[in-house]
């Protein structure tokens, strides 16, 4: 089987051992699209995710490009890892000659990567990374995914208003972990709560009973989660179900990170009654979202699940598109800055969204989710919609 | 004062799944560098290999949990056989920094070949039915899978120290490990012989990687990430030791889940700390022979 | 009446000659400042990896400094490579973006804490010595970890402005300046080392790493010796880690990584160990095979990377350096 790595691809990179990329000829705009994305470290699975979408949206809308107008994707490794990234993303930019960046999985690489695109006036349209100050890091950054503070306030909120009076949060320690805590924290105390303890893990963490079992011996009314999503995921949910929080009578909330649409069948049914608040189901119902699941189904297969991390490429991706369909094919940075603020695409798979001019962060409606068994699949129901949520955090915290 | 008390049962219990875990994988590799002199930094490859075929054999092909660990095991221990006459063989008494660089150079394949194969993602692995969910002793609830892995990692490494004692098989092992040139003279084939103590702790390796697949993620990184800690239970255990590692797993173990547990925020620090310090003391670990 | 050398009116020549035996000056010395001159020309959109490249060799130089002339094998010195990063980087980010000296702060710092942790730690030898490497460098990133607020923890330290060179010339995205001060530096840490390597004491090192019990039998300060060159070591590694910080602008917790330390080990012995100029092959190969490589498939990297290595240990002991010499006296002795 390893013969089968020496593929055509890898022969012609090792015969072209210190050369440039060729370059585009031909009378045609070629509109560079540069994806920094995690293919290899602890974010490499929702990293394929991430990717399937933009690929699918791609491959799908192609045909709605001006005339004359072509694209080529470009797409680095930065390994979940922030020096990494940074340095991708500087390659990007100065040897390929990217006009335009997309993607990055992690907060802390989009937040290396940031700076970078204030010097060179190259936009970054975020698929993922949710660190909420990140858009005020550089005017040439805007977000399409989300924040933590917009699905976990929301949580926080609706977990208070169910009568829990007491919460224990148990959080990943990075950036969307502090972010996750200090929003549901806020979203809970406001609405009445009573937090009794927060814990916080390490990220790359393969083993969560310790730290459940701590979150089990504070006996909450209610046990709020973050992890990042994929393998961890399940880790945790086993972790729940193997030390017995819903017979010990403890509630577990958590954002859409833990029961992550692609991981679901990979659980059990230990998720069964989860609450958890996010953008996007598998599960919803509406048109838009029927017509990717099923262009998704076309491309990769029926036993492949696209999750809100695919829907993030997606509709990333949707935005480079109508940048490049607005200025056919020829922007500079401020130009394309000016198309992504205020961008709405009503057909995204998630329902309406739209990119505030103020921030440059996404606005989009959050749903409130229960996880249940249906025709022998687990699936997140939406049974809440709070509709046009803006990033609470850049609300309560204007810029200096 | 009974909830600290209960805190404390569930440290241990948890600390004690950890350290039969570490300890599985860990004193192969004890034995290989005792006996061989061998630093083999890739063993942790032969846990996740059993690892990955176990979990393979269960989630594609729907084997039983035994069956599968059984086969796991056999597989990886026929694997490591080719692997030890192929390469290790030629490396033996050599330079330590050849070995370093081979191994090394095994794990990275042992990373990329995992990711081509199986992805990224960690293997799921549900116990079977018999074992999932909770049990009560004594008014705790435990976990049924990890007490399981508690009661098997007992009865194993009884039945290890049993044919150490008491096999002619660990008779040499103890003996070639003790002094190798008077072993030859006296007739024992040391080559077999490492062949042998090879084979078996890759094998005890794989069912390691195995049992523990719940506490230790199979993923393609797993040589790698955590070759630290089996590193720390060998050298604290002592080299060549096989009774070493067991008492060194123990203390990383729950060392290792009571600081998880009650000061989170300081991490592996301790255990760090600790390794220094005990290396300080003991370089040659416990019961490390000089 | 025989004139001195020394005398002013003295054919130079001789004189020459003399300092050139003395220090083993070889016109092929020259060729690896002639091939990064002509890179900097010949590819300069890749000048961002190229000084990238210069700061790893002289990580690489430091490791060969222990390992290939004093005999200790090290898989933790990113510990001290780290050191360097974090303090040049924490320098600029709060305040004090001046490269050179936060270079000089970087190498300091980095030799106080090898100084300690040799100190500690260098008694021990074999297995014993490589494990307490290793927990030096993993006790160092679990501080770094935690020490979040400070040093960033996991998202790696953000905000660091560093000044110009000498006032003028700015570190930009293309990698000019960065670059030029990268070999500058390297140069000057080149000959520390070849200086170090060529003295009496970089001899005794090699006693020391072939016969310890006949070094200790004449009486040569062994322990001393050892915790000195680890020192100095260590204070290389931090200015190849400042380098690093001050050239991306960035540190993150992989400078302290067991990934680091093994990978510039492996960049070593692929050039060869103990020869001087192993790392100025090493470290490019390595490199650049990794940036061709793994940008068209991370992982593949890893899988042809690790053949590669496990080639090269059955089939080319010694590296590429150790190949070139066998080729060039097939049946002669070693060094």
């Amino acid at each position: 089987m390893p013969w089968k790595l020496l593929n055509w691809k890898f022969l012609l990179s090792f015969a072209a051992f210190a050369a440039c990329y060729p370059t585009a000829a031909g009378a045609q705009t070629v509109v560079k699209i540069g994806i920094v994305n995690s293919f290899s470290g602890f974010l490499a699975a929702p990293g394929d995710e991430m990717q399937k979408g933009m690929d699918l949206y791609a491959k799908e809308h192609m045909k709605d490009l001006p005339q004359g107008v072509t694209i080529e994707v470009i797409k680095r490794d930065d390994g979940t890892n922030p020096e990494v990234g940074k340095r991708v993303a500087q390659e990007l930019i100065t040897r390929d000659k990217v006009n335009i960046l997309l993607g990055v999985m992690g907060s802390p690489i989009a937040a290396a990567i940031a700076p970078l695109t204030a010097e060179a006036k190259i936009p970054l349209v975020i698929t993922n990374a949710a660190g909420v100050s990140i858009p005020r890091i550089s005017p040439y950054v805007a977000r399409v995914s989300f924040t933590q503070w917009q699905t976990a306030v929301p949580l926080g909120k609706w977990a208070a208003q169910q009568g829990w009076k007491k919460a224990v949060s148990a959080v990943s320690d990075f950036i969307p972990g502090h972010d996750a805590e200090a929003a549901f924290n806020k979203g809970y105390i406001d609405a009445g709560g009573q937090i009794l303890s927060a814990i916080r893990f390490p990220t790359n963490n393969p083993d969560f009973a310790p730290f459940v079992q701590k979150a089990k011996d504070a006996k909450p009314d209610v046990l709020f989660i973050f992890v990042p999503g994929g393998t961890q995921a399940t880790a945790m949910i086993k972790a729940i179900k193997d030390l017995g929080l819903r017979e010990a009578g403890i509630n577990v909330v958590s954002t859409q990170d833990l029961v992550p649409d692609e991981e679901l069948p990979n659980m059990g049914d230990a998720p069964v009654g989860l609450v958890t608040a996010g953008n996007y189901s598998t599960g919803a119902s509406r048109t838009a979202n029927t017509v990717f699941l099923s262009a998704w189904a076309r491309e990769y297969g029926p036993r492949s699940t696209p999750d809100f991390f695919a829907v993030g490429g997606w509709d990333g991706m949707a935005a480079v598109f109508d940048i490049i369909k607005q200025s056919k094919g020829k922007f500079t940075g401020d130009e394309a800055m000016a198309v992504l603020k205020g961008w709405k695409n009503l057909d995204s798979p998630r329902g309406p969204i739209s990119i505030d001019p103020d921030t440059r962060d996404i606005v989009q409606n959050i749903y409130m989710r229960r996880t249940e068994m249906k025709d022998g699949k687990l699936v997140n129901t939406e049974f809440e919609t709070i509709p046009n949520v803006k990033d609470p955090w850049k609300e309560l915290n204007p810029p200096k | 004062m009974n909830d600290i008390a209960s805190a404390a049962v569930n440290v241990a219990f948890h600390g004690l799944t950890l350290a039969m875990v570490l300890y599985l994988i860990s004193v192969g590799l004890s034995v290989t560098m005792g006996l061989m002199g061998f630093v083999n930094l890739a063993h942790g490859a032969f846990a996740m290999a059993g690892g990955y075929v176990m979990t393979t054999l269960m989630n594609r092909w729907g084997l039983d949990f035994p069956l599968a660990l059984f086969l796991a095991v056999a597989v990886v221990t026929a694997g490591s056989l080719v692997l030890e006459r192929l390469l290790y063989r030629r490396l033996y008494g050599g330079d330590e920094l050849d070995q370093v660089l081979l191994t090394m150079g095994l794990i990275f394949m042992s990373v990329g070949a995992a990711t081509y194969i199986w992805g990224p993602l960690a293997q799921p692995m549900q116990p079977p039915e018999l074992l999932r969910g909770q049990f009560n002793l004594l008014g705790h609830t435990l976990p049924a899978y990890r007490s399981f892995l508690i009661v098997c990692g007992a009865i194993i490494v009884t039945v290890l120290w049993l044919a150490l004692e008491r096999t002619r098989f660990g008779a040499q092992l103890r003996a070639a490990v003790d002094n190798l040139r008077m072993a030859e003279t006296i007739g024992i084939n040391t080559s077999r012989l490492f062949a042998t103590a090879f084979a078996f702790g890759s094998g005890l390796a794989a069912l390691g990687g195995g049992l523990g697949a719940d506490l230790l993620a199979i993923t393609p990184g797993y040589a790698l990430d955590n070759l630290v800690y089996f590193l720390i239970v060998v050298a604290v255990g002592g080299l060549g030791s096989i009774r070493g590692p067991f008492l060194a797993a123990l203390v990383v173990g729950i060392a290792d889940t009571a600081l998880k547990y009650y000061v989170p925020q300081f991490g592996a620090f301790f255990i760090y700390a600790l390794t220094m310090a005990i290396l300080l003391r003991y370089p040659h670990g416990i019961f490390g022979r000089t | 009446m025989m004139i001195s050398p020394d005398h002013p009116s003295a054919d130079p020549k001789p004189m020459l000659d003399s300092f050139a035996r003395r220090h083993r000056l070889d016109p092929r010395e020259a060729l690896p400042w002639l091939v990064a001159i002509a890179a900097y020309f010949a590819f300069p959109d890749y000048l961002a990896l190229q000084a990238q490249i210069l700061a790893t060799i002289v990580f690489a130089l430091s490791v060969d400094l222990l390992l290939g002339y004093a005999g200790i094998v090290t898989l933790g010195h990113a510990a001290f490579f780290g050191v360097g990063a974090y303090t040049a980087g924490l320098l600029a980010a709060n305040g004090w973006g001046e490269p050179l000296s936060g270079l000089l702060a970087g190498a300091l710092a980095a030799g106080v804490v090898g100084f300690v942790a040799g100190a500690i730690i260098l008694r021990t030898s074999g297995l014993t010595l490589l494990m307490q490497t290793l927990v030096v460098a993993a006790m160092l990133y679990e501080l770094a970890n935690k020490a979040g607020r400070i040093t960033g923890g996991a998202d790696g330290l953000q905000g660091m402005q560093v000044w110009p060179v000498f006032g003028t010339f700015r570190f930009d995205m293309f990698g000019k300046t960065a670059f030029l001060y990268c070999l500058a530096v390297l140069l000057i840490c080149w000959l520390v080392v070849r200086t170090v390597v060529h003295s009496a004491f970089g001899r005794s090192l090699t006693g020391i790493r072939e016969n310890v019990l006949r070094m200790h039998a004449i009486g040569a300060p062994v322990d001393r010796r050892k915790v000195l060159v680890y020192t100095l070591s260590a204070a290389l590694a931090g200015v190849a880690g400042a380098l690093i910080a001050q050239t991306t602008q960035f540190v993150g917790l992989g400078t302290l990584s067991l990934e680091r330390s093994g990978t510039i080990l492996i960049m070593l012995i692929i050039g060869g160990v103990g020869q001087l100029y192993g790392s100025f092959i090493g470290v490019p190969l390595y490199m650049i095979a990794q940036d061709r490589f793994a940008s068209v498939d991370p992982v593949y990297w890893y899988f042809w990377i690790g053949l590669f290595m496990v080639v090269l240990v059955l089939f080319a002991r010694g590296g590429v350096l150790g190949v070139v010499r066998r080729l060039r006296q097939p049946d002669g002795p070693q060094k």
